[in-house]
């Protein structure tokens, strides 16, 4: 029988996992730790002036304009919002797959999906310019007749899409930390910490009566989330595909913009866990070198889907023989954002090809500086779309050019270091490793041991 | 502020007497659970850090009825999702949009898909939280390490043929470390 590879390393029991995990929540972090918070919350003061200063003076602070009227916000909600994808694919669709890797990446993946949705809701409510009054996205009964939401729309399919995919993985996200709680609440010898920990373990105890249910819903909620989280990026390509502006009115959104969104996020994932790796030694027996081998490989899969749309979409444009499809498409390769096309190619189709070999694969540093460049890559993906077909439409006379602002940069650079606070809090306030999801692949590829016969 | 007094009296578990006996090994554990309930006990817990394999069969716990949670109130998003889109968009306030009919189904599905899975999930969680009499205040812990490595048996006091010294028996036979009174 071939053997199974072990998913978690080194010599471990149920009590060293116990105390691997939880005692990141129990001791104080190093000067590293303290370095990247640091760096984390400049980025995030530079959000909060660069946003401060838009609301106050308005959107004219950002380079949106006529003709190119979706600029940074636009651009960095898709981008942010389609890193949260790979977070729900880890934790819904590889539990239902049954892949047991996942469950040592399936919490911290989980975390980014929060924090990312978090840091992309913000974005379209403040590119509406007036964020104190976003509440009028939302059908509720007002003294304006009451005069509803049009449904129609894709921008409020979206309200609905975002908001609904928000509240569900961070409860799937929340339900899958309970019982972890509970392990830190009851190792607690400090009062508040078993405070604190107590009230957001719900009181859980772990009976076998509790775990049957738990065990169901957990299972609910990665069968919901499923469906949920492909509808989330296809309905935000709809914001695009209902347009009828050439380059975007296409069929071909909806499954390019999933593939495109679980590839910049298994990226994330990757940079991430380096990270984390680094931050957290101890990590490297759960979080190992076949894990991100495996993520690698989705990269490199869903890849080769976004670079197969992307020679679709011009095929399809020279094949319709609808002359401004063609031309969008000619002016997004060669016109005077070219360059942003070619860095989009580069990084989402030429570099991911260097896992093709297993030793790329398996180098934690050439996956690190591949896992940026497909961030970088699937940033310009979103800003290729967007911008080139609104710059230049039908009519030559409206044509024109858009240029970001110092504030464009603040919001994109700055959006980083919320969610990079969000994020380096997280890791060290909540189980960063599903504890009671680890335990029982522990016997996974250990010879001779009771675990692991299921 | 009595509301809030009857809200937290409510949420403190009333803790039961009973006799508790700690497994280390989760094999033996499961196979104790079954013997336990084939000695006639009905009301007993077995505690784990873990979900474990089996012990639902050995238990005797029946396929948890939450399914049918999600299915009505997914079924209910589904119903108030098409309605409302249909009343706001055709009844309540008909806007000319485009030339699109009123009630124009297509452009509908995504809200309707969405208020779905919203109550399908909120609810599930919803029961989950209802069944398992969460949350709780302070309640008993028969042993800090139950949630990290150990597994526990709590038979309590009113269960049937409840009898300590027989259950002590039962419980170092079956390999119990630890057994001892406690209140969960």
């Amino acid at each position: 029988m071939i053997r199974r590879a072990p998913l978690i390393l080194g010599s471990k029991t149920y009590e060293t996992i116990t105390k691997d995990i939880v005692s990141l929540v129990e001791s104080f972090p190093g000067p590293s730790y303290y370095m990247g918070i640091a760096g984390a919350q400049f980025l995030l003061l530079i959000f909060l002036f660069a946003q401060g200063m838009i609301v106050w003076f308005g959107m004219g602070m950002m380079g949106v304009n006529h003709p190119v009227g979706w600029g940074t916000d636009i651009i960095t909600f898709v981008f942010w919002i389609g890193i949260g994808h790979a977070g729900t694919l880890i934790s819904a669709v590889l539990f239902l797959f049954r892949q047991k890797w996942r469950t040592s990446i399936a919490r911290t993946a989980e975390a980014m999906t929060v924090f990312a949705v978090m840091t992309a809701g913000l974005f379209p409510i403040l590119h509406t310019g007036r964020p104190w009054l976003a509440y009028w996205l939302l059908p509720y009964p007002n003294q304006r007749g009451p005069l509803w939401v049009n449904f129609r729309s894709p921008l409020v399919w979206d309200v609905f899409a975002v908001s609904t995919y928000a509240t569900v993985s961070m409860v799937f996200w929340y339900i899958g930390m309970v019982p972890d709680l509970a392990t830190i609440r009851d190792r607690a010898k400090n009062k508040w910490r078993k405070r604190i920990y107590g009230a957001l373990s719900l009181g859980w105890r772990g009976t076998a009566r509790n775990w049957n249910h738990y065990e169901m819903v957990y299972m609910l909620l990665a069968g919901l989330s499923t469906p949920l989280v492909l509808s989330v990026h296809s309905i935000v390509s709809f914001d695009f595909a209902v347009a009828t502006l050439p380059g975007w009115h296409t069929t071909i959104f909806p499954p390019y913009f999933v593939a495109g969104a679980i590839f910049s996020g298994f990226a994330m994932v990757v940079t991430l866990m380096a990270i984390v790796r680094e931050l957290v030694p101890v990590f490297k027996d759960y979080i190992t070198i076949d894990h991100m081998e495996n993520m690698n490989k989705i990269i490199m899969a869903t890849g080769l889907m976004v670079g197969y749309a992307y020679g679709s979409e011009f095929f399809i444009a020279w094949y319709s023989g609808v002359e401004y499809e063609t031309f969008i498409f000619m002016n997004r390769a060669f016109g005077p954002y070219g360059w942003s096309y070619w860095i989009m190619v580069t990084c989402n189709v030429i570099i991911p090809q260097i896992f093709w070999f297993k030793a790329a694969r398996r180098n934690i540093p050439i996956m690190f500086v591949v896992s940026i460049f497909v961030n970088i890559g699937m940033w310009f993906e979103r800003f290729v779309i967007t911008i080139t077909s609104l710059h230049r439409d039908f009519l030559p006379s409206s044509w024109g050019m858009w240029i970001p602002t110092l504030y464009d940069f603040g919001a994109l650079f700055g959006s980083f270091g919320l969610f990079f606070t969000l994020f380096l809090l997280y890791i060290r306030l909540l189980p960063a490793i599903s504890i009671a999801e680890v335990k029982p692949v522990l016997g996974v590829g250990r010879e001779g041991d009771g675990h692991g016969h299921h | 502020m009595d509301i809030i007094d009857k809200v937290i009296s409510k949420l403190r578990p009333k803790a039961r007497q009973g006799m508790a006996g700690i497994w280390l090994d989760e094999h033996k554990f499961v196979e104790a659970a079954g013997k336990v309930r084939q000695s006639g006990y009905t009301k007993f817990d077995a505690i784990s850090p873990f979900p474990l394999h089996g012990i639902d069969d050995a238990m005797g716990i029946p396929f948890s009825y939450i399914p049918w949670v999600t299915l009505t109130f997914g079924l209910t998003g589904f119903s108030f999702g098409t309605w409302f889109t249909w009343w706001a968009s055709s009844q309540d306030w008909a806007i000319n949009i485009g030339g699109k009919p009123m009630w124009s189904l297509p452009a509908f599905i995504p809200i309707m898909f969405e208020c779905t899975i919203l109550l399908a999930a909120l609810s599930s969680v919803g029961a989950l939280l209802w069944i398992c009499n969460l949350p709780m205040i302070d309640p008993p812990v028969i042993d800090p390490d139950l949630t990290s490595h150990k597994f526990g048996l709590f038979v309590p006091e009113d269960d049937t043929g409840y009898d300590a010294a027989k259950l002590e028996q039962l419980f170092r036979q079956l390999g119990a470390v630890e057994v001892k009174k406690a209140e969960f």
